[in-house]
């Protein structure tokens, strides 16, 4: 018998601590692998059945992502041989590529306004959180709740008042019109999420900032920042995760300039057939993005989950 | 460094009132302390020096200049926190050169400035190591370290050495009364313990429910306590109270006591009703040929000394004896107090009453 411990998990829990861990690890990466796969198949390997698990690799949905793509006749096809390994991809449907399609634009409209609402989010949240931390607030209670109470419905259930402003403050199908809504919606989470964390940095700290010689401004930024860079990491992980993925409202008020990935990619589906490589190039490189940035800040968002459960 | 005048000062928080009109003033160079149970609003007092809180009303002077409004940072104190508060994110040295860099100082400046510092609190060593690992008695350092770099006209302390182990305590507050010695800076000094105020402070200020009890030295606080709350929140144990039905005339030597007359310092204030004879235990000793008697409960003993219970007609009482002495439970003693050292109090108001002892101390307090 080996020695045992109470604090010290038992070898065999661990193990099956473990196998727990891989079994549900696989079964949530299985749609994401499956995408990343769909990804590189040939429009028919895509939808073969039973389906394929091992397959020839191509960058043909990639390439029809990011291209528009014409018909063309025979003597034409002839007189142009393809110069690039791509246009080569697009050969063999008797197709030559026209231009490039929105989806770079689309998924530069998602960067602006995902990156822009969580910056907002952060800033307008972090400095409200701080108020509401540490000054003397007629009604903070009520306000907190009050700023709670834009979340106890759907978003989307105002989604035709919402629709109705837009238009008649020309906000509809604008970058900024994107950024205020998806900012408004996250603010709540933000302000909430960040006075926790807030809360939980002694007073004393900035205290001995204004003794040292500091502004109230100064020890906010000087000391309350790096202190709350936890807080405002993970909070900036939610934030974002919603204001990228939000669908609804980026099909219902954009539709040109300011369209979202989202909306967009399945409308690849609409050109020529179904062209699920294509869309599962779209949501594969749609992924990335929430992704690094995730994995960048995995270590706050983990201590950001359980901060304040331990007293330090 | 500075003078600071206190006075009417107020703070109220909501309905609540932390510090009545309370006034004193705490010379140059003084190790002044706020003494009091917690609660008792001398954290609030100290704190309004600073400028962390603004008083109600009142003003506070620091050398003269009227500061109760004014920002903390336009004030040059120093503030030294119960829980340190060094800046977590920062090493030693940043922590140190922190407020110099503030001012604006410039680099070479502060470098040699955090040096000289270091070297006065013998922390050279631990001057590139983040605070989070340092120990209590480092972290302390640091922390007066941050205080002392840029030369404040007054220190601020609260309770600086009550996140220390009963040991360490000691050492630091040696420490801490040699650097103020060697520096001799204006220093407040915040404290519920009261062997600490007395062993470090110049003066003291008692303070208890938002008011101040009584403001002196440590001598003048023990010896002569203006209220019954600092005759036994001082010493230990602490001061006897003997209560008694009676009558004082102005003047008089003596009063009686369970029917036997015990000398008093000459009265200046005559006094009638509930009454109350305060000793402390050194004063009491026993006596063959004393009147008033008391049967011994207990005894503690302590070394060169040993504490006494007694019960008396007039409650229990506690006399700290000489070890030598015999005491046997259960026996019953003549006992004799030291007249010129006894305080009568009101027991109503728990003021003392004016006495050849006491009169000068209680015209200032």
């Amino acid at each position: 018998m080996s020695s045992f411990s109470v604090t010290e998990p038992s070898d065999r829990s661990k193990w099956f601590a473990g196998t727990l861990v891989i079994v549900y690890a696989l079964i949530t990466m299985m749609p994401l692998a499956w995408i990343m796969l769909t990804g590189f198949k040939s429009p028919s390997d895509a939808i073969s059945y039973p389906p394929k698990v091992v397959f020839e690799p191509t960058l043909e949905g990639y390439v029809n992502l990011f291209t528009t793509r014409t018909r063309q006749t025979e003597e034409y096809l002839e007189a142009n041989p393809p110069e690039t390994w791509y246009e080569e991809i697009v050969r063999e449907y008797d197709m030559v590529i026209a231009g490039p399609s929105k989806f770079g634009e689309r998924f530069m409209n998602s960067v602006i306004i995902g990156f822009g609402s969580t910056f907002l989010s952060i800033v307008l949240g972090t400095l409200a959180a701080y108020a509401f931390s540490r000054f003397k607030i007629p009604l903070a209670d009520d306000l907190l709740f009050f700023i709670l109470s834009t979340r106890m419905m759907p978003p989307i259930a105002v989604a035709i008042p919402i629709f109705l402003m837009y238009r008649t403050l020309g906000l509809s199908d604008t970058h900024l019109g994107m950024i205020l809504l998806y900012t408004a919606v996250n603010i709540s989470l933000a302000v909430w999420l960040l006075k926790g964390f807030i809360d939980e940095i002694p007073r004393e700290y900035e205290e001995a900032a204004l003794i040292d010689g500091y502004t109230r401004f100064q020890a906010f930024y000087k000391v309350v920042l790096p202190q709350a860079a936890t807080g405002i990491a993970s909070t900036a992980i939610f934030c974002l995760i919603f204001a990228w993925n939000e669908y609804a409202f980026a099909v219902l008020l954009t539709s040109g300039t300011a369209q979202t990935a989202p909306p967009f990619i399945p409308t690849i589906i609409g050109v020529g057939g179904l062209d699920w490589p294509a869309v599962a190039a779209g949501a594969t490189i749609f992924l990335l993005p929430v992704m690094v940035f995730t994995i960048l800040l995995r270590k706050h968002l983990l201590r950001g989950i359980t901060f304040g459960a331990v007293r330090k | 460094m500075a003078k600071i005048e206190i006075k009417n000062v107020r703070k109220e928080f909501g309905d609540f009132v932390a510090v009545r009109e309370s006034s004193f003033t705490i010379e140059d160079g003084e190790f002044f302390m706020l003494l009091g149970p917690s609660g008792c609003g001398k954290t609030t007092t100290l704190r309004m020096i600073a400028g962390l809180e603004l008083p109600t009303s009142g003003e506070i002077y620091l050398d003269g200049e009227e500061i109760s409004q004014k920002p903390p940072s336009q004030r040059d104190i120093a503030f030294v926190f119960q829980m340190f508060a060094l800046y977590p994110h920062l090493n030693v040295r940043k922590n140190l050169s922190y407020p110099l860099v503030s001012q604006g100082m410039p680099r070479a400046q502060v470098k040699s400035k955090v040096a000289e510092v270091a070297g006065i609190l013998g922390i050279e060593d631990i001057l590139n190591r983040p605070v989070g690992g340092l120990s209590g008695g480092d972290r302390q350092r640091v922390a007066l370290g941050r205080a002392i770099v840029r030369d404040p006209k007054a220190f601020m302390m609260d309770e600086p050495l009550g996140a220390l182990d009963a040991e360490f305590r000691e050492h630091m507050a040696e420490e801490l009364r040699a650097l103020h010695d060697r520096m001799n800076a204006t220093t407040v000094y915040v404290t519920h313990d009261q062997l600490e105020a007395m062993q470090m402070g110049d003066k003291i200020v008692v303070m208890n429910n938002a008011v101040v009890e009584q403001f002196g030295t440590p001598q003048e606080i023990y010896d002569k306590p203006a209220t019954m709350f600092v005759a036994d929140f001082i010493g230990s144990p602490s001061m006897n109270f003997l209560g008694f039905d009676g009558k004082v005339a102005e003047g008089a030597g003596a009063i009686e006591l369970n029917g036997q007359t015990i000398g008093v310092p000459r009265q200046m204030q005559g006094a009638a009703g509930e009454l109350v004879f305060g000793v402390r235990p050194e004063h009491i000793g026993f006596s063959d040929s004393g009147g008033y008697r008391g049967k011994v409960l207990a005894t503690e003993y302590l070394g060169t000394t040993q504490i006494v219970t007694l019960d008396t007609p007039n409650g229990e009482l506690k006399a700290r004896l000489d070890s030598a002495q015999l005491a046997t439970v259960g026996e019953t003693v003549g006992l004799g107090f030291e007249a010129s050292k006894v305080t009568l109090f009101d027991k109503a108001s728990g003021q003392a009453l004016r006495s050849e002892l006491n009169h000068e101390v209680l015209a200032h307090g």
